[in-house]
């Protein structure tokens, strides 16, 4: 007796766990229409402690995916957009000097904010886009002398027009290995577009959104995440992938072990939102195309094949030990 | 890989250090032929290679195309003016070799490299027009060993790779094509003769002897080191003062020179021998003409030989290739006895008008002597007890060379007394003629046969006398018998030039040169000596029956495919040799199960996707036995408490999967 109910017991836990990662994605789902599988690889990113860039055209709905997150996880939301002009002030915050009181006072810029949508990240300079990636690895900000933490959890989702239009700062390599993800959402198929057009507006939709989760719960699960089983055997194939790509005439350079680590909290986190307690080869293959996509760098002789496509023949190139 | 296409091979650009390591490769692979091709296109070859490695430093363009076209029809032009055609070994390897430069000149991109990389093995093959010894087999080894750590790191686009791992990486590759190589090379078919019609050489670059002889022709191959044949005895070689290697015999002489004269072919064979002939074979250094050496008395005509009256042996073709025959000679023999009056006769002319002094005094002991083998032992004493030296620095001569020797310098070589005795003998009555050949010779202990060099050659007599024909009279035995009974360095005064390396000093160089003479030998016998009628006699021998080209060309594909098979497999379990999980194993031996129902695990396909996609292709009533070997395996191998007797439960989990097909 005493037995079974121990097999039981985390059993239930974990399925309450989906239930609630269920019922965000089936509320955002209901505002991107269409974007299943985007939606999936979004929250895995959220619940890795990773953050996340959307490279595509504008109109796609990347703003909206990005503010229907944040309400529904119950995270407050500041949007950045950056441009040509835009200073690392004006992301970090600045001291003002207050009369009445005769000092100086922090006046926080839109980073300090659990979700933080910078749009158009590579419309801005080097200097204010290095602002922001520092602030995402470190998690804390340093101004005028003085470091401030920044809120718990902390999420940025950075969106990058294509590179070759007019007037951007592509990110530099060394900049994209601090985004867990890259992903593409792409236009809608027909039927999406089609309930899209005739639905309501979107922006009044997500203003009607209710939370299903808290800071509290998501760190939670974000904790429970990190304990997800990793076995030797599944350490075998993610090196196995990683020592592919390094031997590989395809890439320039291989991945790095900083991002075999990514890899390998991305699965935990797609296996977790599973309902499984450990990580599977097919949760590495889940996640591997936006893991590496942005991270894999075409060799010369390689230079038409986009980094996604690259993934996809590592997969079906590399054996599973 | 599949993706790698001709626009982007054209497309890519080379960056400097593949040009630079592309033109050192080149270097070293053509860097032989600078022995042979004239001055100007040494030169012309160095310029460009300069010129290209300085472009690549500096980032300079390349030439136009016009430009280029110019210089091809020029350097055609120029190997025209030097060779008088443009085929041919020597012209086409230098028109070759001043393409390949030009081709540099035009190396832009990936493929162009690859072409000039293929022509450069290409190059290494032309060496071995020239020449097939082993340096310069292990030289051109080395250059294909570069070459190729060249091709792997051009293979390689991702991040350079160093010198040392590339060719590292290339000496393996190498060392795992050497059972094919050795395979290729016992059962190739072998094409009779020389694969290549070697062009008609003049003498002078070769040393060996003519057809003449004057004052000076053979201390001048006396200074030569190199090898004229190599003897292997069947049984004991005889003493040193029977080692008379027959060669040209010399019947004419105008004063200054003798010469052969017309050979007399003739089927009567005027022969006397006793005693058992003894056999040996002759391994010959290709000399361009047509003369082949025997022991004296030939008692055997050599395969593609002929013999003449005086006992010279003659081959139907000039000796342009390493020739190997068996011989057996007599060393105790009668010859000539019934000499015909007219070869008589011819061994008695003399010019007229020459050396007055000798001819007084052959007539002098013609006179006194009462039989003509006195007469040969007045001469023989007259150079054993006045003062004649032996040497290879004789004096010149001039108008009456006879003269000027016997009464005058007193110093010669073998020719200036094999020369002066057949004129004394002539004016004093006796007929005699010169002999030409090798005298003596070296045993190599560690390989157990002799090597006669060009430095051994040697000039006697035969004179003619009644009761015994043709007997062999040696006056140089007389000056000096060492020569005969120890060889030339024992004869020839210190301070005498000697070729260095037969000088005797040093014990240890002596063996060393012994082991190097075997290994070459070795190398001529079974590498470049094995021709058509070898191989296929190895052949026979191995299967036991007859064996013609045909069967020769399967067993060529046998041996590849099996080589092949087996290097394939040993690499294949090496890399597979690690200790196996039995969980893995039981995995594995699952996958195959079900691969012989059409179902075959993909490398990429990880064990849920492939127990789903297996048990939506086969019948229902498998489905839940399938999956259950899934979420068995799934458990055991990745999850963190693996369930007691894993690979057990396992196994019955496989076990009960009945695929068996009905």
């Amino acid at each position: 007796m005493h037995g079974i109910l121990k097999k039981w017991l985390p059993q239930s836990k974990k399925t309450l766990m989906t239930r609630e990662i269920q019922s965000v994605l089936e509320a955002i789902g209901a505002i991107l229409l269409g974007k299943q599988d985007q939606l999936r690889l979004t929250l895995a990113c959220v619940l890795a402690r990773g953050h996340l860039l959307i490279e595509d055209l504008p109109g796609v709905g990347k703003t909206t995916l990005a503010h229907a997150l944040a309400r529904v996880l119950g995270l407050d939301f500041q949007r950045v957009q950056f441009t040509a002009d835009l200073l690392p002030s004006d992301i970090l915050g600045t001291s003002v000097f207050n009369r009445e009181t005769g000092g100086f006072e922090f006046h926080p810029g839109p980073v300090f904010s659990q979700v933080v949508l910078a749009d158009e990240i590579n419309r801005a300079t080097p200097k204010a886009q290095s602002a922001l990636l520092e602030a995402m690895e470190e998690h804390q900000v340093t101004v005028e002398g003085s470091t401030r933490h920044l809120p718990e959890p902390f999420f940025v989702i950075a969106t990058q027009n294509p590179s070759h239009q007019v007037g951007t700062f592509p990110l530099p390599e060394s900049q994209l290995d601090r985004f867990l993800m890259r992903i593409r959402l792409g236009y809608p198929d027909a039927a999406a577009e089609r309930a899209l057009l005739a639905g309501e507006e979107r922006r009044a939709m997500i203003a009607a959104l209710e939370p299903a989760l808290d800071a509290r719960t998501l760190q939670a699960i974000q904790a429970r995440v990190r304990a997800t089983h990793v076995a030797p055997a599944l350490l075998d194939y993610v090196q196995a992938i990683l020592a592919h790509t390094r031997r590989s005439a395809e890439f320039a350079a291989g991945l790095s072990p900083r991002a075999g680590l990514a890899l390998l909290n991305a699965s935990r986190a797609w296996a977790h939102m599973d309902g499984r307690s450990a990580v599977l080869p097919e949760d590495v293959q889940a996640v591997f195309p936006s893991v590496a996509g942005h991270r894999l760098i075409a060799s010369a002789a390689n230079g038409a094949t986009t980094g996604d496509e690259a993934a996809a023949r590592v997969l079906a190139t590399v054996a599973i030990p | 890989m599949s993706r790698i296409s001709k626009p982007v091979l054209e497309a890519e650009a080379l960056t400097t250090s593949r040009v630079l390591g592309l033109v050192g490769c080149l270097a070293a692979v053509l860097a032989p032929h600078a022995m042979h091709v004239p001055l100007w296109i040494t030169l012309i070859v160095a310029c460009a290679m300069l010129l290209r490695a300085g472009f690549a430093w500096r980032g300079y363009g390349l030439p136009a195309t016009w430009i280029l076209a110019a210089l091809a029809v020029a350097a055609a032009a120029g190997t025209w003016l030097s060779y008088g055609m443009l085929f041919g070994r020597d012209a086409a390897v230098a028109l070759l070799i001043l393409m390949l430069c030009l081709k540099l000149m035009e190396l832009r991109s990936t493929r162009d490299a690859y072409v000039v990389v293929f022509l450069g093995y290409f190059g290494v093959i032309t060496n071995f027009l020239y020449s097939q010894t082993v340096p310069m087999g292990l030289y051109l080894f080395a250059c294909v060993w570069l070459i190729t750590a060249y091709l792997i790191g051009m293979q390689r686009q991702a991040g350079p790779r160093s010198v040392v791992a590339l060719l590292r990486h290339s000496a393996v590759l190498l060392g795992q094509s050497i059972p094919v190589m050795a395979v290729l090379f016992i059962l190739f078919p072998r094409i009779p003769g020389p694969l290549w019609a070697l062009p008609q050489r003049s003498g002078s670059g070769v040393s060996g002897l003519s057809d003449t002889m004057a004052p000076g022709t053979l201390a001048s191959l006396s200074l030569s080191d190199a090898v004229a044949f190599r003897v292997e005895f069947d049984s004991e070689p005889p003493p040193p003062s029977l080692l008379y290697w027959r060669g040209p015999v010399m019947w004419d002489f105008d004063g200054r020179t003798w010469r052969t004269g017309e050979a007399e072919v003739d089927f009567r064979r005027d022969v006397i021998t006793s005693g058992n002939p003894i056999g040996y074979t002759v391994t010959l250094e290709p000399h361009h003409t047509r003369w082949l050496f025997g022991l004296d008395l030939p008692a055997q005509v050599p395969r593609n030989g002929i013999v003449t009256t005086d006992f010279e042996l003659i081959s139907l073709r000039p000796i342009r290739e390493r020739t190997r025959y068996h011989m057996r000679s007599q060393l105790d023999y009668q010859i000539g006895r019934n000499a015909s009056p007219a070869t008589l006769s011819r061994g008695l002319a003399l010019p007229d008008g020459f050396d007055p002094r000798a001819r007084a005094l052959a007539r002098s002991w013609r006179e006194t002597a009462g039989t003509p083998r006195e007469i040969v032992q007045r001469a023989l004493n007259m150079f054993r007890q006045q003062p004649f030296f032996y040497t290879l620095v004789p004096p010149e001569l001039g108008m009456n060379s006879v003269d000027q020797f016997l009464f005058e310098t007193r110093r010669g070589f073998c020719e200036h007394f094999a020369s002066s005795f057949v004129f004394l003998m002539r004016a004093a009555g006796v007929p005699a003629r010169v002999v030409t050949g090798y005298q003596g010779g070296v045993m190599n202990p560690v390989g157990n046969y002799m090597i006669v060099r060009q430095s051994d050659a040697h000039a006697w007599a035969e004179v003619w006398l009644p009761d015994a024909g043709w007997v062999r009279v040696d006056p140089t035995a007389a000056v000096s018998p060492q020569r005969i009974e120890a060889g030339m360095d024992a004869a020839v005064p210190a301070g005498d030039p000697l070729p260095l390396l037969a000088r005797t000093d040093n014990e240890w160089i002596r063996q060393m040169r012994f082991a190097v003479d075997s290994f070459t030998y070795g190398w001529n016998q079974w590498v470049l000596g094995y021709t058509q009628e070898r191989q296929l006699a190895m052949m026979a021998r191995l299967t036991g029956r007859r064996v013609n080209t045909q069967s020769i060309v399967l067993m060529l594909a046998i041996g590849t495919v099996v080589t092949v098979s087996v290097l394939t497999y040993l690499t294949m379990r090496r890399q597979r040799r690690r200790p196996r999980d039995p969980v893995v194993a039981l995995w594995d031996a699952f996958s195959r199960k079900l691969a012989r129902r059409g179902l075959p695990r993909r490398p990429g396909e990880g064990p849920r996707d492939y127990v789903a996609r297996a048990s939506r292709e086969l019948p229902p009533e498998l489905r839940e036995q399938v999956e259950a070997v899934g979420t068995l395996y799934v458990r055991i191998r990745y999850e963190a408490d693996p369930p007691a007797r894993a690979a057990a439960s396992l196994r019955e989990a496989i076990r009960a999967v009945r695929l068996d097909t009905r």
